[in-house]
């Protein structure tokens, strides 16, 4: 996954970009076989061990997921942890440094 | 020293006995997304498995930016913001989807009552979004026209 997080104006911009099919379980094949759900349904971003972002998503977020929010309190240099799970137990953590603008 | 056969064999259970757990994991934590509010096919059910009864109030102090015309409905960029004081969780929905709860998002203390997402639209239809502040909720509604429906099949 991609995340950018940038100090501005006080605050933290964070906009990640998380590829992932997000299978919405309608979707037939070729030959006509429904394609089953696979869609992440939870993305947690977490600074200094606490929770600043939690989402609950389902399979209507399009597919690569983007998200952004901002938070206060962090400095440029720190570290951003973002982790998201799925339907089927997939998940992944990645952690960005926070950068001025 | 070596260690015993039996020794060796506990030490295997107990790692494969901490790598279950492991696995469990995401488990636990999918404990928490809301099951029955996305699997719900209408939009009152959704909101209901997600919010409970509470009472809902139209609600001027909730922003949706989206475009008026969505050419396609497989990504349509939506950012949602409120200036309502003590919200605690924002929930968007699309009544015509298959799935009307499209996602929510807690409101964490360090972060501004604001998110953006690209999410999928079926057809032209109503933007619902509900804010969660106290004992109440809060409705802005704001319809998207979709040239090309996003839901595929």
């Amino acid at each position: 996954m991609k995340i950018k997080a940038v100090v501005q104006n006080n605050a933290v911009a964070v906009k990640m970009l998380i590829p992932h099919p997000m299978e919405t379980g309608r979707r037939k094949e070729q030959n006509g076989t429904l394609v089953p759900h696979h869609f992440i349904t939870e993305v947690t971003a977490t600074w200094k061990g606490e929770t600043v972002f939690h989402a609950e998503l389902g399979p209507g977020v399009s597919k690569d997921p983007y998200l952004s929010f901002q938070f206060t309190g962090a400095k440029a240099g720190e570290m951003l942890k973002v982790s998201w799970v799925d339907n089927k137990g997939g998940a992944e953590t990645a952690e960005e440094a926070i950068t001025a603008m | 020293m070596g260690i015993s056969r039996r020794d060796f064999c506990k030490t295997i259970a107990g790692s494969a006995a901490s790598l279950a757990m492991l696995a469990v994991m995401p488990g636990r934590l999918l404990a928490t997304w809301s099951e029955k509010a996305f699997a719900a096919s209408k939009l009152d059910d959704a909101i209901t498995a997600k919010f409970g009864s509470l009472p809902i109030e139209e609600s001027s102090a909730i922003m949706i930016k989206a475009p008026e015309i969505a050419e396609n409905g497989a990504f349509v960029p939506v950012t949602v913001s409120t200036t309502i004081p003590g919200a605690s969780s924002i929930a968007i929905f699309t009544p015509a989807n298959f799935s009307p709860m499209v996602a929510s998002f807690d409101v964490m203390p360090r972060m501004k009552p604001e998110v953006s997402l690209r999410m999928r639209m079926a057809k032209t239809d109503n933007l619902v979004v509900i804010v969660q502040a106290g004992g109440k909720l809060y409705r802005t509604v704001r319809e998207v026209k979709v040239t090309i429906g996003g839901c595929g099949g």
